[in-house]
């Protein structure tokens, strides 16, 4: 017997036993992991709504008695953040904002430019430097903290200089700026990948026939080539926004004090030292930190996925 | 003047020659086909002419213009591409006016033009509406509209019909060739297809691994091939190649087409072969089309020479409008197209005729007709 002849005389006897047992099987595991995943935001939401007594005397998973809104007033205006003098998370939270949005803009757009221009303007070498954009993807963040501080050092006096000779730094020195050229430059490599991987498979003969129109390098790239990019616009928008609102160590090493992104002011709040430890309103800060990514993916999630597959298999 | 001039036309991939030397020119309103097998070259030539691939030597002219090294729009050409190449993001207007508004024209201007081409393509009802919500046909249309609205000196066409299915196909091959009628636009067409090449062209260049094999009007590729090659590349079923050995006993020179059972068929020479460069035991390669090859009764009433012989029948092909019939011949296939109700079956013994008034002479180490 041939394993085609077994794969055809097992397959109808197996297939009306084996679909409500995998079913079971598949949607308990399934269940399990929403819940193993799910559970720790249940906790969070929960102790954010409790009063601090009812945290530190009752139970973890235990439904508040006494709903609040408090804690969340209190850590959005209020909760003193390490040493600074400013009170609340609210200012942090707009530092994160004015970083994340043009970081996520600029490397979005630059990835797009290189990925159209190492697919459809192909010069000599064009692999070898796609293979050196490659390689940006996979330096560790705490090998370039040192020559970056460097650069960011010399952009700082550079700004200085310009302050002197203008009146204006144009954002040089600047530590959410800083953090913006960081990320900006650090993502280039994921999103020239993304994109080149997705400009890969985009017809040449779009590219010739708009050519032949009279289309310049930068019209072919705006009314052609980006129009057409949506779904790994949007892979590249969650993926850029997630790591960047998320990153911690850039942050921490680049933006100190009151210029300091949310990742730093939630650190600073929860390790505090002094005094006691409000878990309530550390745990309404983590979901404010963590909301704007949560947000991201519920409302474009679907479109990563497919992005992710149209990625995958062509067609 | 022509309207294209092609003069030793060279392009190198690194050290891959893919042009060796093309030289052709196109009279106004003339449809050039470029024809050949996958790879050799016919498509890297339209993008030549195109500007889409730089040349490595030689010259392009348009019109009287040196275009060898002009951007693709600075060149006064149109091009359909294979996949036709609308621009998703774009409704049909949109897609037939984007090449005025990267020149610039005014609206008003572009609205006009666009619908003048959608009245001449039965496409105005089409305009709004995207390319991924058309039909093949409809976008084959749309691409072409794109194209008759620049009114450029010359129009390219690369493979347009390929990805059509074969119903399709015919009917938007009469729409180009009506095209061509009516608008006398000279036309540039790539194809792999020998049938689109005969119906369309007013002049084919066979090609093969970049070399030119012959240029002319269908009827002289057809009728006389310059080489093998091109004997065996255009027409289908293929021209029959037999070998022979020339033989000049008894008086005028003949053909004898050996058999491995039965009598050798001796023939004349063929009418367009060069007698005078044959020589007694020379090796010869006789060509002659299916339809050439036929029973005596239905055989060319009007041909001049016709030779008889007898052969076996091995297949019978019936194809509706013709039978095709395969006899065993001097060791090698031969195909005879007959009447669609000619009585034959496989095994059967029966007398077919060659036409020589169509047959020609090759030689088997140059390939090159004699």
């Amino acid at each position: 017997m041939t394993s085609a002849d077994l794969v055809t005389s097992a397959s109808p006897r197996r297939h009306n036993g084996h679909s409500l047992t995998t079913r079971i099987v598949i949607y308990g595991l399934l269940t399990l992991f929403a819940l193993v995943y799910l559970v720790p935001l249940l906790v969070m939401v929960m102790t954010s709504l409790k009063p601090l007594g009812e945290v530190t005397g009752g139970n973890m998973f235990a439904v508040p008695e006494h709903l609040t809104l408090r804690p969340w007033v209190d850590a959005w205006g209020e909760a003193r953040i390490g040493v600074s003098e400013t009170r609340g998370i609210h200012g942090y939270f707009l530092n994160s904002v004015k970083m994340v949005i043009p970081a996520v803009l600029i490397s979005t757009l630059l990835g797009a430019l290189n990925g159209y221009v190492l697919t459809k303007w192909r010069f000599p070498g064009h692999k070898l430097v796609f293979g050196m954009m490659l390689f940006a993807c996979f330096i560790p963040f705490q090998s370039v903290i040192i020559p970056m501080a460097v650069i960011l050092g010399a952009l700082g006096r550079i700004g200085v200089d310009l302050y002197d000779l203008t009146g204006w730094s144009f954002g040089l020195g600047n530590a959410t700026v800083n953090l913006v050229i960081v990320h900006v430059i650090y993502g280039l490599g994921f999103t020239t990948l993304f994109f080149r991987n997705y400009y890969e498979n985009f017809p040449n003969e779009l590219v010739k026939a708009a050519m032949i129109d009279g289309a310049s390098f930068f019209q072919i790239f705006r009314r052609v080539l980006l129009p057409n990019s949506t779904p790994i616009f949007i892979v590249t928008v969650i993926y850029q926004f997630t790591n960047i609102w998320n990153d911690f160590l850039f942050g921490s090493t680049f933006a100190a004090g009151d210029s300091a992104p949310m990742t730093v002011a939630l650190n600073n709040l929860v390790n505090t030292s002094t005094g006691v430890v409000e878990y309530n309103v550390n745990m309404a800060a983590a979901i404010i930190a963590a909301a704007p990514t949560l947000l991201v993916y519920v409302v474009a999630g679907r479109y990563f996925v497919r992005g992710l597959m149209a990625g995958a298999v062509k067609g | 003047m022509a309207t294209l001039e092609i003069a030793a036309l060279r392009k190198r991939f690194g050290t891959i020659e893919v042009l060796k030397g093309i030289d052709i020119t196109l009279e106004k309103g003339g449809f050039l086909v470029l024809v050949g097998p996958s790879g050799c070259g016919k498509s890297t030539l339209l993008n030549t002419i195109a500007g889409l691939e730089q040349i490595s030597s030689g010259e392009i002219r348009i019109a009287g213009n040196d275009v060898s090294h002009l951007h693709p729009s600075k060149r006064d050409i149109a091009m359909v591409f294979q996949s036709y190449a609308l621009y998703p993001n774009m409704s049909v207007a949109e897609n037939i006016g984007f090449g005025m508004e990267m020149r610039g024209v005014p609206r008003a201007e572009r609205d006009k033009a666009v619908a003048a081409v959608a009245k001449t393509l039965q496409i105005e009802h089409l305009l709004s509406r995207r390319p991924s919500q058309l039909s093949g046909g409809q976008r084959q249309r749309v691409a072409m509209g794109r194209a008759l609205v620049r009114r450029p000196s010359i129009f390219l066409f690369d493979e347009p019909l390929s990805n059509l299915d074969a119903k399709l196909r015919v009917d938007m091959r009469i729409e180009i060739k009506r095209l061509h009628q009516t608008t006398g636009s000279t036309i540039v067409y790539v194809t792999h297809d020998q049938i689109e090449a005969m119906t369309l062209a007013t002049k084919i260049a066979v090609l093969k691994n970049g070399e030119l094999q012959q240029v002319g009007s269908p009827s002289e590729i057809y009728d006389r091939p310059a080489n093998t090659f091109v004997a065996d590349f255009m027409g289908s079923p293929a021209m029959n190649l037999l070998e022979g050995t020339v033989t000049a006993a008894n008086g005028a020179p003949r053909v004898v087409i050996a058999r491995k059972e039965g009598e050798p068929i001796v023939l004349p020479i063929p009418a367009s072969a060069d007698a005078g460069k044959l020589q007694d035991g020379a090796r010869v390669i006789f060509g002659i089309r299916p339809e050439a090859v036929n029973d005596s009764e239905s055989i060319d009433r009007n041909a001049r020479s016709v030779v008889k012989f007898d052969a076996t029948v091995e297949i019978v092909e019936p194809a509706g409008s013709d039978t095709f019939v395969v006899i065993h011949a001097a060791g090698k296939e031969l195909t005879a197209r007959m009447r669609a109700d000619a009585d034959l079956r496989r095994g059967q013994n029966h007398t077919f005729a060659f036409n020589l008034d169509k047959a020609v002479l090759f030689d088997p180490q140059t390939t090159a007709r004699i």
